[in-house]
């Protein structure tokens, strides 16, 4: 009985040993990463990397302003594009569409979710680049875009279902049309979370490489208006890391931390947000 | 009603005025605000109600009761035609609202007249103020909004509870305060007719006994039909209670004659526990 007793507690301890291992480790990739790249990157973040162009090959020093701005105005393209789709989508999917229409688009959303994003990216460059014979910054934020279309619907369809039904009847018992139900019970009920899903769709695209490299490509300058290929930060971590020149490493590692910085300021700004207005208890 | 309940009423009534109109000397003095005529109700293929015919008297208060199931909050929904919002729901008959069909009204117009509280406090994630004015805003009224919400607050008895913190989200109320919030809220538009489908189940006995309160004064404001499963409650707040079961109308009488002497066995049986 004893022995009985011994082995059990054994086995909790054990359990919640290794669970919490488990857990420790999940948290710290996060910090691993970040430290990595602020011991690699950190000493080539200065004022120039921020303002100035790329250095010429051969010499050191320069920055990547281009490739920040290039970023920035890519991400804008891409959520213009894939944000309004997203969540117009996941309206009619939520609150309009019958059970086959649902399960068809729910279905074809999921699936352009997985599609990689190479195969994206050959989709936007025959369909923007090959017609214009040149890559463009359009191309480039059309195909984030559409990588943003099924990660905004699908988190944006699951908040907007979660908001209790007696909040959409106690609104049209008081005479609100559909649509305004829709407009200032529901969508203000759920906003917390459309704006995370959101924020999450812009925070997974604004990494990505592999859609960019024939569309947006990469360009040593500036890239005015949003005809012209332009630089951007992964695609620059991405020829910086291949290079075999020490001072590209480090400025990818730079880019790489400033990349990730960008991210975690959406984040905690979001969050920052969110924390604020009434919400649904549940 | 049966007629060896009250031999003098039903010598002259034909059968539909009796379910129209509870008693004959009641009938002198009342106008029926509301009147559901040969009403089926199916959801798909299974039909709910069963050829309902009731009046809803102005300015009294009428209950459903009736075990679960019997399509109270059915019959009570269609009222507001908030079973439209149910897919495959279908409606046979006639619901007049001052002598005019409301199936042939606008809907959202009808629903403003017709308001309706629910089980369970629904209030919207806006502050106890915006929760006030929302039928006043998507309606676009011209009236200042902030004197009616006072006002409506005043008469669901809440005024003095909230009216340092306005602006505070309406989930920091307790539940039964924001089940008057709701009362409030579908005050707010004047509606001529008031539906509650079980505003008590889910409260406490103190909060109950506020919102019954309530009830009773709120009868000169508007006309007010309310589902209960509880049959004191009934007894308590109601002028009519209408007494259902498996979606038919078993008895529908003024509701000190329906608790004393029940002119159905049916009633009888409920009314004394014996089911239900």
């Amino acid at each position: 009985m004893n022995g009985r007793l011994r082995w059990r507690k054994f086995v909790s301890n054990f359990m919640l040993t290794m669970t919490g291992l488990c857990a420790l480790i999940a948290v710290s990739v996060l910090f691993f990463i970040l430290g990595y790249l602020v011991f690699h990157g950190g000493a080539s973040i200065s004022w120039n990397f921020f303002t100035k162009l790329p250095a010429p090959v051969g010499e050191t020093g320069g920055g990547m302003a281009n490739a920040i701005l290039g970023s920035a105005k890519l991400l804008f393209l891409a959520s213009l594009f894939g944000v309004p789709i997203g969540f117009f989508g996941a309206i009619y999917l939520a609150e309009f569409s019958g059970s086959t229409t649902a399960f068809i688009v729910r279905y074809a959303a999921d699936l352009l979710n997985g599609v990689p994003s190479i195969v994206i990216g050959i989709f936007a460059y025959s369909l923007l680049v090959l017609p214009f014979k040149h890559f463009s910054t359009l191309a480039g934020g059309c195909a984030l875009g559409l990588m943003m279309i099924p990660i905004t619907l699908r988190s944006t369809e699951e908040f907007l279902r979660s908001v209790p039904g007696a909040l959409r009847e106690g609104a049209m018992a008081l005479g609100a049309s559909k649509w305004r139900t829709i407009a200032t019970v529901i969508v203000p009920a759920a906003y917390r979370g459309i704006l995370t899903a959101v924020l999450l769709a812009f925070a997974r695209v604004a990494g990505e490489t592999a859609p960019l490299l024939f569309t947006a490509f990469g360009n040593r300058f500036w890239s005015p208006g949003w005809n012209q290929p332009t630089a951007s930060l992964p695609v620059m971590i991405f020829t910086y890391a291949i290079a075999p020149y020490e001072d590209w490493h480090r400025q990818a590692w730079a880019a790489g931390l400033v990349l990730l910085g960008l991210i975690l300021v959406i984040n905690i700004v979001a969050r920052g947000i969110l924390s604020r207005g009434i919400s649904v208890p549940r | 009603m049966e007629a060896s309940v009250r031999p003098a009423l039903s010598v002259n009534l034909p059968p539909t005025t009796v379910t129209n109109a509870p008693s004959r000397d009641a009938q002198a003095a009342l106008t029926m605000r509301m009147t559901v005529s040969k009403v089926n109700f199916f959801y798909g293929s299974k039909q709910s109600l069963f050829d309902i015919n009731l009046g809803i008297a102005t300015n009294k208060v009428t209950a459903l009761i009736g075990p679960s199931g019997c399509g109270k909050s059915t019959l009570l929904r269609t009222l507001n035609r908030m079973h439209e919002t149910v897919r495959h729901a279908r409606l046979e008959g006639e619901i007049l609202l001052d002598g005019q069909n409301i199936l042939h009204q606008d809907v959202t117009a009808h629903r403003r007249r017709v308001g309706m509280v629910f089980q369970r406090p629904n209030p919207f994630p806006k502050s106890i103020f915006d929760n006030v004015a929302y039928g006043l805003k998507i309606n676009g009224s011209k009236i200042p909004i902030a004197e009616a919400v006072e006002k409506s607050l005043r008469h669901a008895a809440l005024w003095d509870e909230v009216k340092d913190h306005l602006h505070k989200s309406a989930y920091e109320l307790s539940g039964g305060q924001q089940q008057r919030l709701c009362i409030a809220r579908a005050l707010a538009v004047e509606p001529e007719v008031l539906l509650l489908d079980e505003p008590c189940s889910a409260l406490d006995p103190i909060s109950t006994a506020k919102i019954e309160e309530l009830l009773v004064q709120l009868k000169d404001l508007c006309t007010i039909s309310i589902v209960t499963h509880n049959m004191q409650q009934a007894a308590r707040v109601s002028d009519f209670t209408a007494f259902l079961l498996t979606g038919q109308l078993i008895e529908f009488s003024p509701t000190p004659q329906l608790f004393t002497t029940p002119g159905d066995p049916r009633t009888e049986a409920y009314i004394t526990g014996r089911f239900g």
